[in-house]
């Protein structure tokens, strides 16, 4: 048989922990899980392959927020982080991160990752937030998913590639059963029953579409559609700030990062058209963006990031990080333009929005155990709401929800699932395979993130957004009635779209509730121009009701470390002002 | 509604000469993110089948023979 055909065909199989995406957090999850009860079953199920999935595929030139004793202390972090965040932030969740990270980087070097040190053999961290010290380079960062996966065959979890979950199983009484899976490259569908079940499904980062045109050109790993935020929203999961968009400065056309973080350090910086700094600190926050933004209405753009002015030797070194690890193609890319960043600096501009906890606050909600608001389902990284979590973050919260998600499935036997839902949703996954005539997945997805682009897009314009939910609707009716998957390639495609058009409806409800503006250009409402603590000091969740999507306020839980009132605002003072 | 193929260069390149697919290696296939390479029945070479590509290098990385060789994608070159 040729690789995908598509087969119709179904099998049902059983774990006691289900891990869903392979990328950063998962295979964390998936190994704390099976070291916490080895005689239990964890499955690691991947749309791609674990050894070369997720966000660091290619790895990672360094950590950007990790509290080292002696640089920095959880509660300098988690009020730079509540700070940096407009004070929207449940600080437990974050004040645990910031507790357990070291933890996990004496546990990423045992693994062979190693981390910069000085001359006296103390960690080397540099300074890229606005107030703290916390980014540590990675000297062999590309070999990450190597050590990973060494580890994953070591505890001997099992790995299956190639399958994407579509949605997840509950029972009655809404806790998690499981979830339903298709072969990306055979069209069957696998039932997986789980006492828990852990989402790692990172980014959605397929969202916004990037202004080359070039559907898979995202700032995210492309295979990041959303998917899981899609799956928890089916499953009755509530979703944290998803107005709070992602949206970073990128290389210009490129559309990958420059890198501030590693070249920030160095004395590289951020400069307009006159070769000045405009902005305090490097560090992504949504106030640093409107900055960013407004300098490029100016008449002061384009921006860039300016290293020519730096030593020979310190370009050569920030060239071999940046050519080497996490966008290698960087380098591919600068030389096919003839740009030597000695002579030249790098074109910057604004990438397209998505959804990400890692750089901002979008994401399923979860508590300091990385639980959900449904029994039994938890989640990690990109997708879950613990705000500019990073890399280190995926590693820390996925150990916590994989160590929580274990004592829940000792704890509990399976729950009981309609087999109807099983039926009903295999007819929906197969259903673009049992046209015989329509549109492809491709045009409508370049329609959807189209429309994203044109109304969704911040500054974010009520007439706008109510003009971009109703065509939405329309490609919707498309997606619904008319997409065809000639083969089973072209139905993972379809399936990641229908991700790609519920993210984009939730980005469009989720951003029209809030009416006020906050997070700097991540929620710039141009009718509600001010930010009212009054009325939105609060988080937003985004929730599935009696089929209808709907919002409501969750009051900001007190604070574990307080912050002193002429400290709420330094995010806000991003701009250089003239001195005299 | 008829359907039209869309012309494309695509940005991944193999090198027959080099690429031990038809000898059955499958590395290239197997670590693609976005799994868009294939082996060609034609040829029992690997090569771009779908123009979905992240430009991310794996596929490039990991060949053993250095039949692999990533470009940028023309439309952001």
């Amino acid at each position: 048989m040729a690789m995908d055909e598509i087969v119709d065909g179904l099998s049902e199989v059983s774990c006691d922990v289900l891990v869903i995406g392979g990328g950063t957090a998962g295979p964390m999850a998936a190994l704390k899980a099976k070291l916490k009860n080895p005689k239990a079953n964890v499955v690691l199920l991947e749309k791609a392959n674990v050894k070369r999935s997720g966000a660091i595929s290619m790895g990672m030139d360094g950590l950007n927020n990790a509290v080292i004793p002696g640089y920095a202390t959880p509660e300098q972090y988690t009020k730079e982080i509540t700070i940096a965040n407009d004070g929207i932030v449940d600080q437990k969740a974050v004040y645990k991160y910031a507790q357990n990270c070291y933890k996990i980087i004496e546990e990423l070097d045992s693994f062979g990752i190693r981390f910069l040190k000085n001359e006296n053999g103390d960690y080397a961290v540099k300074k890229v937030h606005h107030i703290g010290t916390y980014v540590l380079p990675m000297p062999n960062g590309e070999t990450v998913k190597k050590a990973l996966y060494r580890q994953l065959r070591r505890a001997r979890i099992l790995i299956s590639n190639r399958y994407m979950a579509t949605r997840l199983l509950t029972a009655s009484d809404g806790r998690v059963a499981g979830a339903i899976s298709v072969n990306t490259r055979t069209a069957e569908i696998l039932v997986i029953k789980a006492k828990a079940v852990i989402l790692c499904m990172g980014a959605a980062g397929r969202l916004g579409l990037p202004t080359s045109g070039y559907m898979f050109g995202t700032y995210e790993n492309a295979a990041n559609s959303g998917d899981g935020y899609a799956m928890a929203y089916h499953a009755g999961a509530k979703l944290a700030n998803l107005e709070c968009f992602q949206i970073n400065p990128l290389i210009k056309d490129y559309n990958g990062p420059a890198c501030a973080y590693v070249a920030g350090p160095f004395g590289a910086f951020t400069a307009n058209n006159e070769g000045s700094r405009f902005i305090e600190c490097d560090y992504w926050s949504g106030q640093m963006m409107l900055e960013f933004y407004n300098e490029l209405l100016s008449g002061k753009g384009p921006v860039f990031l300016q290293l020519s002015h730096l030593h020979e030797k310190t370009i050569e070194e920030i060239e071999s990080t940046l050519h080497k690890v996490e966008r290698p193609t960087r380098g591919l890319f600068q030389q096919g333009r003839g740009t030597d960043y000695r002579k030249e600096s790098i074109e910057m501009h604004i990438s397209e929005i998505g959804f990400c906890s890692g750089h901002s606050a979008s994401g399923v909600f979860v508590d300091e155990f990385a639980r959900t608001t449904v029994p039994g389902l938890y989640a990690a990284g990109d997708m879950a709401s613990v705000p500019h979590n990073y890399m280190l973050g995926a590693f820390t919260n996925g150990s916590v929800a994989g160590i929580d998600a274990m004592e829940f499935a000792d704890n509990h036997d399976f729950a009981a699932f309609d087999a109807a839902d099983v039926a009903k949703e295999r007819d929906r996954v197969m259903a673009p395979t049992k046209r015989e005539d329509g549109i492809p997945p491709n045009q409508i997805e370049y329609k959807a993130r189209r429309l994203v682009n044109d109304y969704l897009q911040p500054p974010k314009v009520t007439r706008k957004f109510e003009l971009g939910a109703r065509r939405l609707s329309e490609v919707r009716e498309d997606m619904e009635q008319r997409m065809i998957a000639r083969n089973s390639h072209e139905l993972l495609r379809a399936l990641e779209t229908q991700s790609i058009l519920d993210c984009a409806d939730m980005a469009a409800h989720a951003s029209l509730y809030r009416e006020e503006s906050r997070w700097g250009l991540y929620h710039l409402r141009t009718d509600f121009p001010e930010k009212d603590n009054e009325n939105w000091f609060c988080h937003t969740l985004l929730s599935k009701q009696n089929g209808k999507m709907t919002s409501e306020k969750r009051d900001v839980q007190p604070y574990v470390v307080p912050i002193a009132d002429d400290e709420k605002d330094l995010y806000d003072k991003q701009r250089i002002r003239a001195s005299a | 509604m008829p359907l039209a193929s869309y012309q494309t260069s695509v940005p991944v390149v193999v090198d027959d000469a080099k690429c031990i697919a038809d000898k059955g290696c499958t590395v290239c296939v197997d670590v693609c993110p976005l799994d868009v390479l294939r082996i060609s029945d034609l040829t029992g070479k690997a090569f771009m089948a779908y123009d979905e590509c992240w430009y991310c290098m794996p596929c490039e990385a990991d060949c053993p023979t250095g039949a692999v060789t990533v470009n940028i994608p023309y439309l952001l070159r």
